[in-house]
C-alpha cells in the first residue's frame, strides 16, 4: 500500500479547490422524478462507435424496449426509458456543443414495461454469462468516459489483471450523486463490485476508494463490505482524486505508464454509479434507463439529487429542483472542474451525466487571460507531472512537436493547472488542442 | 625592431599567399557544376517564399522552372511582367492561367450571425471548434478569430467585426489561408473572378435564416436567371468559376439576391469595412 505511514491515501501533486459546494445536495434524498411530456434519448451515449437505430417512427414501445443495438464490441444497446411512441429521430444540442441525434419518445403514461431478463444467482453463475447481461443491458461508465463496462471486464488474456478498484471519490466539486448512491443503497454497490470481481476473477483485491469528505457513506459501506469481499479505502480529498489513474495510484502505489491504460498497471477503475447498475442487470434483469443526478448551485432553488430517466431534457430537471432564483450565468453538464458549459437547456440527460450546475452570473465570471508569469503552479498541480505552462507556450507558436516531447497526450484534462493559473491563462483548452491536432497528424501518418 | 616587423609582414604574406593558392586548388577540384539559370531565375522571383506554388520556397520552385517541370506562370506572386521576364531569359513559354485569389465565402460578421454562447477562450479558429465552435450560430461559417490572418505571409486578410475579409488587392492566392481554415469556408478563385456567394452552409433555408440575416437560402433565384453562371446544389449556390464568362456586378444587381449572399468582392469589403453602422470595435 501506498505511504502506510500515513493514514490516509492520496496522489503527488493535484489541487485543492477553496469552495467544495457539496453542502448545498448532500443532505437531500435521492428523489424519483415524475413522468414527463417528452423524452429526447441521445443516440451517440457510449465512448467509440453509436448503436444502431432498432425502433421506427410510430412503434409503441415498452419501458425497458430495446430501442438501439450495439453495432460492434465497442458500443453499447440503448433502450427505452418509458412507455409510449416513438416519435421519430430529431436532432438535439449536444453536450459537446456540437448537435446530436436523439430518438424522440411521447410518454403514453400507461407504465407498460418489458418483461425483465431471468435474474442470476451471482455467485454461482458464469462470469461469461454475466458479463453476457452487462453487455445486454447497455451500461457504460457513469463516471464521465462513458465506455462500455463489457468492454473494460474482459481485458485482452495478456493483460493480467489482479485489482478491481470503485470510483467512489466523487472529487468534483458541488457533486453528490454518488455520495448519496453509496448512503442510501450501499448493498447495490457493493454487490456490484463483487459481480465485477467475479467476472474478472479477482476474489480479494476488490476496493471502493472514498474521499474523506463522505465519512458516513464510509460507515454505512463499511457495515457490510466484510460481507461481499470488498474493502473500503478512505482517500484524501484532494482533486482530481477520482482520476483513474491517480485512484490507482493513491490506492495500491502503482503506476499506469505514459499512454498506458489502468490494465497496463493491472487494474481496471469502474464507478460506482456503474457498480449500482450492473446489480440492476444481474438480480432484477434491468437495463439501464435511469441515474442518479445532482441539480445543484447556488441559484437553483431546492438543490438535491434525482433518480432521473436517461432523455431528460435539463430545464425540466432545473423545473423539478424548483427552478432557479435569479438568472443563471453558467449552465455546466457534470462538475465545475471537467464538466461542460452548454448554450441550451434543451440538452437531454445521458448515461455520464452526474450533474447539472448552474452557476450564479458572479461565478460564472469572463476571465481575461495574461501572460504566462512563470509561477510553476500548475507544473506543481498537475496530477500527471506535466509543465502545463511548457506546453502552453509550445501550442501558442504552433509547436505541436514541441508539445508531443512534453507529453502533452498523457493530459487528463482535469483542469488543476487552469484552477491555479494566476494569469487564468486557458491552459487546458491548449492541451485540448494540442492532444486533437497530434491525434490528427498521427491518423494522416 | 624594424626588422622583427618586416619579418613577420613577410611570414604572414608568404602563409597568406600560400593558403589562398591551396583554398583555390581545392575549390577547382571539388567544384559542383550548377545551373547558372536557376540562380537567374531565383533572382527574378519575389523571394516571398510563400510557397503558393507547391514548391519548398522560391529557389526549389526555380530549379523545378528550369527543368521544365513548372511554367513561370505558376509563380502565384509574380506580375504579368516578372513571369514574362523570367520566360524571356530561359526562352520558354511564361504559362497562365494558374492565377487565384482566396475568398472567405461567409457574410456573417457578428451583427448578422446570432450569437450563440458567450465565449471566453484562445483566441484561434481550431482551438475555438473543439469547445463550442465559437460564439457565432452558424456551424459552417467563418469563425473570426484570425487562423486565416495569423498564417498570411501577405497580410491580405484582415479580421472586422469577427469576420475574415480579404484585400483582393494584395491576396496572391497562395492558398495558406485555405489550408488553416478549419471551417473549409475559404475557396480560392480564378483571379479574373469578381461575383462570390458569400455563404458556406448546406443547411435547409429556414434553418441558415434562424442564425445568420445574409445567408445564401437556395431560392434559385440567380440559377433561374443565369443558369449558365450559378448552379444551385442542395441549398447552397455556387458561382460556376468554370465558365465561359464570370458573372459580373451587372448580373448580381439583375438577379436581386433576396439576402445579399451574392455580391461583388468590392462591394463585400465595403460593407464591412467602410459601413458606419459596422464600425469596426
Amino acid at each position: 500500500m501506498n505511504k502506510s505511514s500515513r493514514s490516509v491515501m492520496t496522489f503527488k501533486n493535484g489541487i485543492h479547490p477553496v469552495y467544495h459546494g457539496k453542502e448545498l445536495s448532500e443532505s437531500a434524498e435521492i428523489r424519483t422524478a415524475p413522468l414527463l411530456a417528452r423524452y429526447t434519448v441521445p443516440l451517440a451515449q457510449n465512448a467509440g462507435k453509436p448503436p444502431e437505430v432498432a425502433v421506427n417512427a410510430g412503434d409503441h414501445v415498452k419501458k425497458y424496449q430495446l430501442i438501439a443495438r450495439a453495432s460492434g464490441f465497442v458500443s453499447a444497446n440503448l433502450h427505452s426509458p418509458v412507455s409510449g411512441t416513438i416519435k421519430g429521430l430529431i436532432e438535439v444540442p449536444g453536450p459537446m456543443g456540437v448537435p446530436a441525434q436523439a430518438i424522440e419518445i411521447i410518454p403514453d403514461g400507461l407504465g407498460e414495461e418489458e418483461e425483465p431478463l431471468p435474474a442470476m444467482d451471482w455467485r454461482t453463475a458464469d462470469p461469461k454469462a454475466l458479463l453476457e447481461r452487462i453487455a445486454q443491458c447497455g451500461l457504460v461508465g457513469m463516471g464521465g468516459a462513458s465506455f462500455p463496462t463489457h468492454v473494460k471486464l474482459s481485458p485482452p488474456p495478456d493483460k493480467k489483471v489482479d485489482t478491481l478498484i470503485l470510483n467512489g471519490a466523487e472529487c468534483e466539486p458541488f457533486l453528490t450523486a454518488d455520495h448519496r448512491l453509496m448512503l442510501e443503497d450501499p448493498e447495490s454497490v457493493l454487490i456490484g463490485a463483487a459481480v465485477m470481481g467475479r467476472i474478472l476473477g479477482i476474489g480479494d483485491r476488490v476496493f471502493i476508494g472514498v474521499e474523506m469528505n463522505k465519512i458516513d457513506a464510509i460507515h454505512r459501506l463499511n457495515e457490510k463490505a466484510e460481507e461481499y469481499g470488498v474493502k473500503i479505502i478512505p482517500l484524501k480529498v484532494q482533486y482530481p482524486q477520482g482520476s483513474e489513474k491517480q485512484l490507482i495510484n493513491a490506492i495500491t502505489g502503482r503506476e499506469v505508464p505514459a499512454g498506458g491504460l489502468p490494465m497496463d498497471a493491472r487494474c481496471v477503475v469502474q464507478n460506482t454509479g456503474t457498480a449500482a447498475a450492473v446489480t440492476d442487470a444481474v438480480l432484477r434483469g434491468r437495463p439501464l434507463v435511469e441515474r442518479v443526478v445532482t441539480v445543484t448551485g447556488s441559484v437553483v432553488r431546492t438543490p438535491g439529487n434525482w433518480k432521473l430517466l436517461i432523455g431528460t431534457p435539463v430545464i425540466e430537471a432545473v423545473k423539478l429542483a424548483g427552478g432557479v432564483t435569479e438568472e443563471p450565468g453558467k449552465l455546466i453538464l457534470g462538475g465545475p472542474m471537467m464538466g461542460f458549459a452548454q448554450k441550451s437547456f434543451d440538452v437531454p440527460v445521458s448515461k455520464n451525466t452526474s450533474g447539472i450546475l448552474l452557476l450564479p452570473q458572479d461565478q460564472a465570471v469572463n476571465y481575461r487571460s495574461g501572460n504566462c508569469i512563470r509561477c510553476g503552479r500548475c507544473v506543481q498541480g498537475c496530477p500527471m507531472h506535466l509543465m502545463p505552462c511548457a506546453i502552453a507556450a509550445a501550442v501558442e507558436s504552433y509547436r505541436f512537436d514541441l508539445a508531443k516531447k512534453l507529453h502533452v497526450m498523457d493530459c487528463l484534462e482535469c483542469g488543476a493547472c487552469a484552477y491555479v493559473c494566476p494569469a487564468k491563462r486557458p491552459l487546458v483548452q491548449h492541451n485540448r488542442r494540442a492532444k486533437a491536432e497530434i491525434r490528427r497528424q498521427t491518423a494522416k501518418k | 625592431m624594424l626588422t622583427t616587423t618586416l619579418a613577420s609582414v613577410a611570414v604572414m604574406g608568404c602563409l597568406g599567399l600560400f593558403l589562398g593558392l591551396v583554398i583555390g586548388f581545392f575549390a577547382k577540384l571539388f567544384k559542383v557544376a550548377s545551373d547558372s539559370r536557376g540562380d537567374l531565375v531565383t533572382e527574378l522571383l519575389p523571394g516571398a517564399n510563400c510557397g503558393g506554388c507547391a514548391k519548398a520556397g522560391c529557389s526549389d520552385f526555380a530549379k523545378s522552372v528550369v527543368s521544365g517541370e513548372n511554367p513561370p506562370g505558376k509563380c502565384p506572386v509574380s506580375s504579368a511582367e516578372q513571369v514574362n521576364a523570367i520566360a524571356r531569359a530561359l526562352g520558354i513559354d511564361a504559362g497562365g492561367g494558374f492565377k487565384k485569389r482566396a475568398v472567405v465565402r461567409c457574410g456573417g460578421d457578428i451583427h448578422q450571425v446570432a450569437r450563440r454562447v458567450n465565449y471566453n477562450g484562445v483566441l484561434d479558429c481550431v482551438s475555438a471548434g473543439l469547445i463550442a465552435g465559437g460564439p457565432k450560430g452558424c456551424r459552417y461559417g467563418c469563425v473570426g478569430m484570425g487562423s486565416c490572418a495569423a498564417v498570411c505571409p501577405f497580410g491580405a486578410i484582415e479580421i472586422v467585426n469577427n469576420l475574415a475579409i480579404v484585400h483582393p488587392e494584395i491576396c496572391v492566392g497562395c492558398g495558406k489561408c485555405a489550408a488553416a481554415c478549419p471551417r473549409g469556408v475559404i475557396e480560392l478563385v480564378p483571379i479574373e473572378s469578381t461575383v462570390h456567394v458569400y455563404c458556406n452552409s448546406p443547411e435547409k433555408g429556414p434553418e441558415k435564416r434562424k442564425n445568420c440575416k445574409v445567408s445564401c437560402l437556395g431560392c434559385r433565384k440567380c440559377e433561374k436567371a443565369f443558369p449558365e453562371k450559378f448552379k444551385v446544389e442542395g441549398f447552397l449556390a455556387h458561382v460556376r468559376y468554370d465558365a465561359e464568362v464570370l458573372p459580373t456586378a451587372g448580373d448580381v444587381e439583375a438577379v436581386k439576391c433576396p439576402t445579399g449572399a451574392l455580391l461583388t468582392a468590392s462591394r463585400h469589403k465595403e460593407i464591412e469595412t467602410n459601413d458606419p453602422e459596422f464600425s469596426n470595435e
